[in-house]
């Protein structure tokens, strides 16, 4: 008998190796199914609905007709003033609990409210919005109470995500630069962050895209159910993508189909482009790392 | 040489992380332009000396210091400015860390953060420091390209030239051979030998001969103490002060 003949034990191993591994192909398949639909339904139907006119009108009879245009605009305002709002707050304090803060019980604790405060139900952030930033802080339903309270929200996973990225740069690093005599801050500017600004960014953006569909914490704050005019400043109320796909689809008579997925398949065309925008960054800067 | 102040003065050195003892009260003296050897087993506390020596303790909350260390006659202990101290201190770690930029601004870091920004000086500086540190004919024509890319052995010389640039006067060696190769290994050596006329040089190391080749004076660290210390050759062949040195040097344990 040849010393490589199949004992049963080894025989039973490959069935097993190929049984787990078929199942978790298939597994995979279960994970991708659902997407393909969804995003196959949404360009079948929404495709027709989708025109310049679609892009650039506003809204006409009763909602029945016409474009999105305030909606569009109004979402790029709202993830753009979330975004400056978060992300100074959100990278320094992650630069903090990552290089500076000493570890004992406070950080720890700190830490544990963050990861807790990102699973906080979205509602629960709209209605805090709704009492810090529209009444208390007197902005009103606005833009600004909007993205803050998308910005709130936002926190805690950029905070986490920047973080990450600040520890995936070796420790070794560090402790070259501080027996050189750097400070800590002249390490993280010319060590830290340049190697690790590709992480951060794209957490950033992929928060980003999540803010764009969110519907719960901008109703209350700072989005319309109809405003056929262009927001003039961040204390204007505005339509976004997201509350009119909620309106058109369920809360006007009359709708013809395509509209609602032509709504739809737009915000998920500006969702994937932020997406893919920040594999791009990433894979370009992947390219440059430099250990 | 004896005559001449000593360098650096370590009085009851103590160095404890948590509960653990490292370094149990040590005292000794560095003499201005010496190798002054450290030896002894794994875990015997020559990594905790060095670290002393630069403050590393601020970079580990666990690792406490007790004990005076007067680095020209000043203890550092006390001094607030650890900057100033660290850019007098050069420090070279056994597993070479080539910074995740070019071999050029590897060199130029140092003087760059201590306010250096004419080109022509920098220039200089990184030309300097590379050709004491035997790696400038390597790399002379690509200094832009990354510093954690080169080998093994030419980081750990990038190490060195890096820890040069700020013109130190003490440089602390930790066991800098683990991760090069022999050849290169003597050539550091021979570099040592050459950079003894200008700096004070602390090398711990696990190999005996290279203390040996090394070293003019040699301390023999065992489970957190100083065994002894002396003029190296006497360790070897001198009469016996410890005979645990001696069993040490001869590799009879350890």
């Amino acid at each position: 008998m040849s010393m490589f003949a199949e004992t049963s034990l080894n025989q039973r191993n490959r069935r097993v190796e190929w049984l787990v591994r078929a199942t978790f192909l298939m597994m995979t398949i279960i994970l991708i199914v659902p997407v393909a639909l969804i995003l196959g339904v949404l360009v079948t139907k929404g495709a027709p609905a989708l025109s310049w006119e679609f892009l650039t009108a506003v809204p006409r009879e009763g909602m029945t007709a016409g474009g999105i245009m305030p909606a569009l605009v109004g979402t790029i305002w709202i993830v753009l003033v979330a975004l400056i709002a978060s992300v100074p707050i959100g990278v320094a304090a992650a630069i903090y609990l990552s290089e500076y803060a000493p570890d004992n019980w406070l950080t720890r604790v700190i830490n544990l409210a963050i990861i807790n405060l990102a699973g906080v139900p979205s509602i629960v952030h709209a209605l805090f919005g709704l009492g810090a930033f529209v009444t208390f802080a007197g902005f009103g339903t606005s833009i600004l109470a909007a993205s803050l309270t998308l910005a709130v929200m936002t926190l805690p996973v950029v905070i986490v995500s920047t973080r990450e990225s600040l520890q995936s740069v070796p420790h070794a690093f560090r402790e070259a630069c501080w027996n050189m005599g750097a400070t800590k801050w002249q390490t993280i500017r010319r060590v830290v962050l340049p190697n690790s600004i590709s992480g951060i960014l794209t957490g950033v953006i992929l928060e980003v895209s999540r803010t764009a569909g969110e519907t719960a914490p901008i109703m209350f704050t700072g989005a319309a159910f109809f405003l056929p005019f262009l927001p003039q400043s961040v204390f204007d109320q505005t339509m976004a993508m997201s509350l009119h796909l909620y309106v058109v689809s369920t809360q006007v008579p009359n709708v013809p189909e395509a509209l609602p997925y032509g709504v739809a398949l737009v915000l998920i065309l500006m969702v994937l482009t932020m997406n893919a925008t920040s594999i791009a960054f990433r894979v370009y800067l992947r390219g440059k790392r430099k250990w | 040489m004896v005559d001449a102040a000593p360098k650096l003065s370590v009085r009851d050195l103590t160095v404890r992380y948590g509960d653990f003892t490292a370094l149990d009260r040590i005292s000794l003296d560095v003499l201005p332009n010496e190798i002054f050897g450290i030896i002894g087993p794994a875990n015997s506390g020559k990594t905790s000396f060095l670290r002393a020596l630069n403050r590393m303790e601020e970079f580990q909350p666990s690792m406490k210091v007790e004990g005076k260390i007067y680095f020209n006659g000043q203890d550092i202990t006390a001094v607030r400015n650890v900057y100033r101290l660290r850019q007098k201190v050069g420090v070279v770690f056994p597993l070479p860390v080539g910074l995740p930029m070019s071999i050029y601004e590897n060199v130029a870091f140092g003087p760059r953060l201590a306010g250096v920004r004419k080109r022509s000086e920098l220039d200089e500086i990184v030309e300097r420091c590379l050709r004491r540190a035997a790696l400038w004919d390597e790399v002379k024509d690509r200094l832009n390209a990354l510093g954690s890319l080169l080998s093994g052995g030419q980081q750990q010389r990038l190490t060195i030239a890096r820890a040069l640039s700020q013109d130190p006067e003490l440089l602390l060696l930790d066991e800098f051979s683990i991760a090069v190769d022999p050849v290169t290994t003597m050539r550091i050596e021979d570099v040592l030998r050459e950079l003894k006329d200008e700096v004070t040089i602390i090398l711990v190391t696990n190999l005996v001969q290279q203390a040996r080749r090394l070293a003019d004076r040699t301390a023999f660290f065992l489970e957190s103490e100083l065994v002894e210390v002396g003029v190296t050759e006497d360790l070897f062949t001198g009469p016996v002060v410890d005979q645990r040195t001696r069993d040490y040097v001869e590799g009879r344990f350890g």
